[in-house]
């Protein structure tokens, strides 16, 4: 059996933990093997080991049958190996091809011969059912694209061992099947796959093999044909994980949130929300279910004040906050977890308990007259932490950066659900966190509507939507399709409102 | 911690260029540097005019690490110091109060006059997205024409054309007994200031709510907006005391330092405040021993000059180096890394060899 690329007993350590003690990884030729591992196991940090992002206190590395020394990037460039990372490094206003040759630029004479890589680019597309378009500008093309676009980037530089860090957090469901589809192919053409997922109905559908790591060690390699959903989540967080969520019927009361049909604009100056009206209540879970971009952003976004309301009343708790200032809002009593963790929930280059006090450090008792107290700041950002299960490497003296990206979420979702807010907004609540994470949190929210809070759930995972909500308002194209009780519905008719088809006239 | 050390290579790695400098000229780099740091510090005089030389760049080295932390590039530091040096001066030149109150009001006045410099761009910035670097350089050269016209139109010298009057001595910074401690030395109250400014703005970084919210929106102004801060109103807050305290640096200057304001001339510690803030790694206290250091290097360079051979022109090339080192400290960086990994495998390796 030949193996492309072997990793024996790596140990990365990081101020305050060993990210990675002892761990062995084997990747053969042609298969996808998958890597699995609570939040903060220290999956990424292997993987930037591999990719030449961290050099280990201790431990070897085969590429080939080779030994290697993998100092920086472009030597594992070299070796064969490309790395998709999480959040993409994509210049924006440069085009597919540009961002492409970015670092390996063809040069004809001294002139760079950009439609020579354009075709190349071009004949790679339809080799691999890639699909994209060499000449589209990175800020005018899908995230999903942008995807295909790092995944272009790697074979283009002949990479023979591709890396895949979650890839899927970010894609949409259909997007997903199609990237399953891209791997495949990327097989048949002899290339090898590590992915990194947190989503076992993944692994069960393209790996191969799964290794599992626990807190920095190594669990073990299985067959993934052998294994079962139940038995991964097991062996990932040793114990019987539920994925059922338990919740009583819900007993809603008086209105929190009132949105009066408001329509809003989009970043490209577009009508993306139509006369939208819902009203969510006291002790209820609202999902909103709709394909990605119909509106759902700027929903979310009117109702926190990120964006203008072009016209209609938003109201919370019986008062008009259409025009109100974004903290007057959170005073009011909403809270958000936001789609982007990155762009808007934390200030990544704070230390991670100043992250936890974002919206109230100038209340008391984090602030008296305009002076911080860093003691009060420091318990309460414990207490986040210790409820939520908040893994760092320095606990709150962490800088934010430095947190695996599951725990990130994990304490942007401490810190609002601490909040105590009348109305919860979560938008993708559980994007990148493990499966034990998400039993926890999505327990948490249940909580918080039993304790006669409302919450406004917006996912594109439609298991989700279907699991927590009590009702679900479906949204297409900016406008509301319908709202349906989650009790009487089912995928395939949600699924049909998503596209557009209202219940009224499905019936 | 890291970025002392960081500062520090990239002082000595100058300092290192620098004297291969003075080798290839032909000159002995060790005699060189003696007569530099004994220009600079032999005697007590020499360290006033030292610490005096300073003192304007810590204003300046403030004002563009200020304005850094919430994610402005100030470069108009050249031009609040003359609207603040020239406030000041018209405020001595025209009223007549008794020496504190003066003083008092100079300093405001040259206070006000730079952060209203700086507030015009801050609201352009905030208002319409003006990108700060446009508008500060103009109002740099809004500043140099002012001073062009107003000075010799309202405040001429008796001789000169080009200068203002000179103030006389008890409304300037000078204090009679600051100069006797360090034997004549120009050094005044400007060093004081200087020192304030330093605590506060130190404390205000990192002890007040305003810092946090200025920080904040420095690293992420997404994040700041999500969280409720005012983006726009920090934007403005931030320029207004950068401007400040560039404004205070023109009283140290023009009412300190010397005595009177000359036209056509844009002082040199504005753009030098950039690179005192970047050696200094944004952080006041750093600011200030980086503003020490230009000090030394800038006031030593005439006795190196009459000493030796070494054009004085070398102080700027060593700092010009300096600079580069710090602003490339990313490579530094990766050096100290890479040295405390090779520590952290050597025994290691030994064995694997063995
Ligand atoms: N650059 C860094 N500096 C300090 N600590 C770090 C750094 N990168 C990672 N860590 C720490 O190492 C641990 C492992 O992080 P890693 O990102 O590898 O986790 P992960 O398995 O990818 O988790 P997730 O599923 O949440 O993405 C975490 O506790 C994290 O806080
Ligand atoms: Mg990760």
């Amino acid at each position: 059996m030949s193996y492309v690329v072997e990793m024996f007993n790596i140990r990365k350590e990081f101020p305050g933990i060993v990210a990675n003690d002892n761990i062995s990884l084997s990747l053969k030729k042609g298969e996808i093997h998958a890597l699995l591992g609570e939040n903060g196991a220290g999956k990424s940090t292997l993987m930037g080991v591999l990719f030449g992002m961290y050099q280990p206190e201790r431990g070897i590395i085969k590429v080939r049958e080779k030994e290697v020394r993998i100092t920086n990037p472009n030597v594992a460039n070299q070796l064969g190996i490309g790395m998709v990372h999480q959040h993409f490094k994509l210049v924006e206003n440069f085009t597919v091809t540009e961002n492409i040759i970015l670092g390996s630029e063809p040069l004809k004479g001294l002139v760079l011969d950009i439609d020579k890589a354009a075709k190349r680019i071009e004949e790679l597309s339809k080799h691999y059912g890639l699909n994209v378009d060499p000449y589209a500008k990175i800020e005018d093309i899908s995230v999903g694209m942008q995807q295909r676009v790092e995944i272009m980037k790697m074979l283009y530089r002949e990479a023979e061992v591709l890396i895949f860090d979650e890839p899927t957090a970010v894609l949409t469901p259909a997007e997903i099947d199609e990237l399953m589809k891209i791997m495949r192919n990327l097989i048949k053409e002899g290339k090898s796959i590590i992915i990194i997922t947190h989503k076992l109905k993944e692994i069960k559908a393209v790996a191969d093999r799964c290794t599992v790591i626990r807190r920095g060690k190594s669990i073990g390699t299985v067959n993934v044909a052998e294994a079962s959903e139940e038995s991964l989540a097991e062996m990932m967080v040793g114990r019987h994980v539920n994925f059922k969520v338990d919740k009583k019927e819900s007993t809603p009361g008086d209105t929190v949130l009132k949105i009066d049909s408001v329509s809003a604009k989009n970043n490209r100056k577009v009508m993306a929300l139509k006369d939208f009206s819902l009203e969510v209540r006291r002790g209820e879970i609202v999902g909103i279910a709709g394909v990605d971009g119909n509106g759902q952003s700027e929903l979310v976004e009117a109702i926190t004040g990120l964006r203008k309301v072009e016209s209609g009343n938003i109201l919370i708790n019986g008062e008009d906050i259409t025009n109100a200032p974004i903290r007057h809002r959170i005073e009011k009593g909403i809270g958000h977890i936001p789609e982007d963790r990155h762009k808007r929930g934390l200030v990544l280059d704070y230390r991670l308990d100043s992250n936890m006090v974002l919206e109230v450090y100038n209340k008391r008792p984090f602030a008296k007259n305009g002076l911080l107290n860093f003691g009060e700041i420091r318990a309460y950002a414990e207490n986040i932490f210790k409820n939520f299960d908040v893994r760092s490497g320095e606990g709150g003296a962490s800088l934010a950066r430095t947190l695996s990206g599951g725990n990130q979420q994990k304490a942007i979702i401490g810190r609002e659900i601490e909040l105590d807010p009348d109305l919860l907004i979560a938008v993708q609540p559980t994007r990148g966190l493990d499966v034990g994470s998400i039993e926890y949190i999505h327990k948490r929210l249940i909580e918080h509507r039993d304790k006669g809070k409302a919450v406004l759930l917006v996912s594109l995972e439609l298991d989700e939507v279907l699991k927590l909500s009590d009702r679900i308002a479906i949204i297409n194209n900016g406008e509301l399709v319908g709202i349906v009780q989650a009790s009487e519905t089912n995928e395939n008719e949600v699924g049909l409102m998503m596209a557009g088809i209202s219940k009224e006239r499905s019936v | 911690m890291r970025n002392t050390i960081v500062s520090i290579i990239a002082i000595l790695l100058g300092l290192i260029a620098g004297g291969l400098l003075m080798l290839a000229i032909g000159s002995n780099p060790i005699e060189g540097y003696n007569y530099l740091l004994q220009g600079a510090l032999i005697n007590i005089e020499r360290i006033g005019n030292t610490l005096a030389t300073a003192t304007p760049l810590i204003f300046t080295g403030l004002a563009v690490a200020f304005a850094f932390r919430t994610g402005l590039f100030n470069i108009g530091a050249a031009g609040q110091m003359l609207a603040g040096g020239l406030a000041a001066t018209a405020i001595a030149l025209t009223f007549e109060f008794s020496r504190p109150v003066m003083l008092i009001l100079m300093i405001l006045g040259g206070l006000l006059a730079g952060a209203l410099f700086a507030l015009i761009p801050g609201i352009l910035k905030a208002r319409f997205n003006v990108h700060e670097v446009v508008s500060t350089i103009m109002m740099n050269w809004i500043a140099y024409w002012s001073v062009y016209y107003i000075v010799p139109g309202y405040f001429k010298g008796p001789s000169l054309e080009t200068e203002s009057q000179k103030l006389p001595d008890e409304y300037t910074l000078r204090a009679p007994f600051l100069s006797d401690m360090f034997d004549g030395s120009y050094i005044n109250y400007g060093i004081f200031l200087g020192i304030i400014a330093v605590i506060i703005i130190a404390f205000i970084i990192d002890k007040t709510t305003l810092g946090f919210e200025l920080k904040a929106v420095g690293f992420n102004r997404h994040a700041a907006e999500y969280a409720g801060m005012r983006v726009n109103r920090n934007i403005i807050l931030s320029m207004l005391i950068s401007g400040a305290l560039a404004g205070l640096g023109g009283v140290a200057l023009y009412t300190g330092n010397a005595s009177s304001m000359q036209i056509g001339l844009l002082p040199s510690q504005g753009y030098d405040g950039i690179a005192v803030a970047l050696l200094g790694a944004n952080n006041p206290i750093g600011v200030f021993f980086a503003a020490i250091l230009f000090g030394i290097l800038y006031s030593g360079t005439g006795f190196m000059n009459a000493m030796t051979e070494i054009p004085p022109e070398l102080a700027n090339t060593i700092i010009a180096i300096i600079i580069y080192f710090a602003a490339t400290s990313v490579l530094i960086h990766r050096i100290i890394d890479k040295v405390k990994r090779s520590k952290a495998n050597r025994p290691e390796h030994k064995k694997g060899e063995a």
